[in-house]
């Protein structure tokens, strides 16, 4: 077998010599023929309009005039956040600066500081509102994506009987504002004693319906065949769900896992918690903001650590999901 | 002694459950649908945590603020019965509640068509960039919404010299006063809809350059064949058809995200906001829930925002089926 693999290779690669010797030939013809002035540059134009050709239905003129409108609001966009993140780093008297500017002149720290010395004066230790915000966001996030893609698998890949009938409620359940589950949901949590607890506000967020939705869909595009052949290998439904229809769904669980994290690390669990100690750090750096114009500056160093955690976690998924995407050889 | 004992206690445990499992063998074979169940038992186990958490949290609110909508209560006596009272005390004697929805009609009418406008172009729009270049925009449009930083508004808005609109105004000669943004009941709903536009790019956003990523290449090169001459042609024949259906999850996502406004108003112009100028149907909501613990009445205004969500999104689905065919 080796034997006429390497035959294979060696005919292959003398064919593959002959070919580029009579391309070198034929270009060497065609220079000889065309004896035109300025012959290469012509021949770069050719190469331009073929490459030209390759971006279909496109006008230059078109091209330019996006793409400038593209950057206006792009910037528009993205410049609240660089105020943020140049506001931080702004000592005192640049932030009361009029007119202000947009970039940080000269930048301290001394704005995270001071922050350090208000929230070690606190009643409640800071690293307790941090730790109840990590822990509420990273069992929610889990949570959801385990138990709702679960639930996504079946209602993906079997026709049980019920199922169309569950997912019609959740598709429903998308079209209407979360505002009008939240008082029956208090009087729920209430009954069920979760009140001031944790789980009052992770329960809720792992049986949102707008990841399994998303799962449902994702999920719709894997052939059945991976299912079946795992079954006659003899796996388990929940083998097959965990270790060959995950790892195929891996985008959109990543897509799952930006969404819920976003939202849960900006719950401030005013409504459901009332004890100090459990409440969350949105809560306690709006108590910081509430103080008003002399706490500016540590405002300011606030904003930007609450938004560099969402930021770091949605650049770090996107490109997962660009190397998944890459990587998975699906069409 | 004991040890033996408790082993055949263990083993006949083992036993009932097989023999239970047999009885329920048998008793799934005398219906179809009843052997169809029970054959798919596991399938159902791995569904439950899902169906439970989601019925307690979503599906039975719906019915409890549907039957409280026609009680009076407050979380300690138990509901009392009022029939239709609450629904006309809102319609005939709550003029907050009649701004409320005409707030949230004006925002719906201009966020909702609007934003999902602005997401589709920009998603489009950057579907057409080479790829590395196309990760950071799509960073840039979905920073907005993906941080929520309302905060940053309230300082551009700010009242006095040192806000950033009022500043560069001044600067400019146009004013010659502070403006006070968001004290005034005249700016409020103007900055509140740009605020809601600028995060507009969420969700609905992401899924659309999904979509438009999903896209057959080899349908553009055919189209072009077939006399497609522009991009605005290879959008409407090609585009737009080939991505229908995030085009109709991105209207559902719009709508539900444009009636359920009101976070946004709170955090900018403070509860209630002057005039109740930026008073939102739900920002009423949240005031008869956990400030006057009137549910009853609460459970009426999410009734009707329930009605009306539902009733929205079925006219739009009809609308989006309906431009591609």
């Amino acid at each position: 077998m080796a034997k006429t693999k390497a035959e294979q290779l060696n005919e292959e690669t003398t064919q593959n010599l002959e070919l580029s010797r009579k391309e070198k030939q034929n270009l060497k013809k065609a220079r000889h023929i065309d004896s035109r002035p300025f012959a290469e540059i012509s021949d770069l134009k050719i190469r331009r309009h073929s490459k030209k050709k390759k971006r279909i239905n496109r006008s230059l003129g078109g091209d330019i005039a996006l793409f400038v409108f593209l950057a206006f609001c792009g910037i528009l966009s993205i410049l609240p956040l660089i105020m943020i993140v140049n506001n931080a780093f702004k000592p005192l008297d640049e932030i009361f600066k009029f007119p202000p500017n947009i970039f940080v002149r000269n930048p301290t720290l001394n704005n995270f500081a001071d922050l350090a010395v208000v929230l070690g004066t606190s009643l409640v230790p800071f690293s307790r509102y941090l730790f109840n915000t990590v822990y509420v966001t990273i069992l929610g996030t889990f949570g959801h994506v385990i138990i709702a893609s679960m639930c996504a698998y079946v209602l993906s890949k079997y026709r049980v009987p019920g199922g169309a009938f569950i997912f019609n409620l959740i598709v429903y359940s998308l079209m209407f504002p979360s505002s009008v589950t939240a008082t029956p949901n208090y009087i729920i949590l209430n009954s069920l004693g979760l009140i001031d607890t944790h789980w009052s506000i992770i329960l809720p967020v792992v049986g949102g319906s707008m990841g399994l939705f998303l799962m449902r869909q994702f999920m719709n595009g894997i052939s059945m065949d991976y299912i079946e052949s795992a079954k006659l290998d003899g796996a388990s439904e929940f083998r097959i769900y965990l270790q060959i229809v995950m790892p195929l769904v891996k985008p959109a669980w990543i897509t799952l896992i930006i969404l819920n994290f976003q939202s849960l690390w900006n719950t401030g669990g005013t409504t459901t918690i009332y004890r100090e100690d459990y409440k969350m750090l949105s809560y306690a750096i709006n108590q910081i903001a509430s103080a008003g114009v002399a706490r500016t500056g540590t405002l300011n160093a606030v904003a930007l650590i609450m938004i560099i955690v969402p930021i770091a976690v949605f650049i770090f998924s996107q490109s997962n999901v660009m190397e998944t995407m890459q990587h998975s050889g699906m069409k | 002694m004991e040890q033996t004992v408790q082993k055949e206690e263990k083993k006949s445990f083992k036993e009932k459950f097989q023999d239970f499992r047999k009885r329920v063998d048998l008793w799934s074979r005398k219906k179809p649908l009843r052997r169809k169940i029970y054959l798919d038992r596991f399938l159902y186990l791995m569904m439950f945590p899902y169906v439970l958490l989601f019925f307690t949290f979503t599906v039975l609110p719906v019915f409890m603020s549907f039957i409280l909508s026609f009680t009076d209560f407050n979380m300690l006596e138990f509901p009392r019965w009022m029939g239709w009272e609450n629904y006309l005390n809102l319609f005939l004697e709550d003029p907050i509640f009649i701004t409320a929805i005409k707030n949230t009609l004006i925002i719906a009418v201009i966020v909702g068509p609007g934003g999902y406008m602005i997401s589709f172009v920009f998603a489009w729009l950057i579907n057409e960039l080479p790829r590395h270049l196309r990760a950071v925009v799509t960073f840039v449009f979905y920073a907005p919404a993906l941080t929520g930083a309302i905060s940053i508004w309230a300082l551009i808005f700010s009242s006095d010299y040192y806000g950033w609109a009022n500043s560069i105004l001044m600067k400019l000669q146009i004013i010659h006063e502070p403006i006070t943004w968001l004290r005034n009941a005249k700016y409020i709903l103007p900055i509140v809809i740009a605020v809601q536009l600028w995060m507009s790019m969420g969700v609905n956003f992401l899924t659309l350059i999904a979509g438009l990523k999903s896209v057959n290449k080899e349908l553009y090169e055919a189209g072009a064949i077939d006399g497609i001459k522009n991009r605005w042609q290879e959008l409407w024949f090609i585009t737009l058809p080939s991505i229908k259906d995030q085009l109709l999850f991105s209207a559902v996502i719009q709508i539900s995200n444009t009636l359920g406004v009101g976070a946004v108003t709170t955090a900018l112009c403070g509860f209630p906001s002057v005039q109740y100028a930026g008073h939102t149907i739900v920002n009423h909501l949240s005031d008869y829930t956990s400030n006057r613990f009137e549910l009853g009445y609460a459970s009426a205004i999410a009734t009707l925002l329930f009605i009306a969500s539902i009733g929205l999104n079925s006219l739009i689905r009809k609308l989006i089926r309906k431009v591609g065919s």
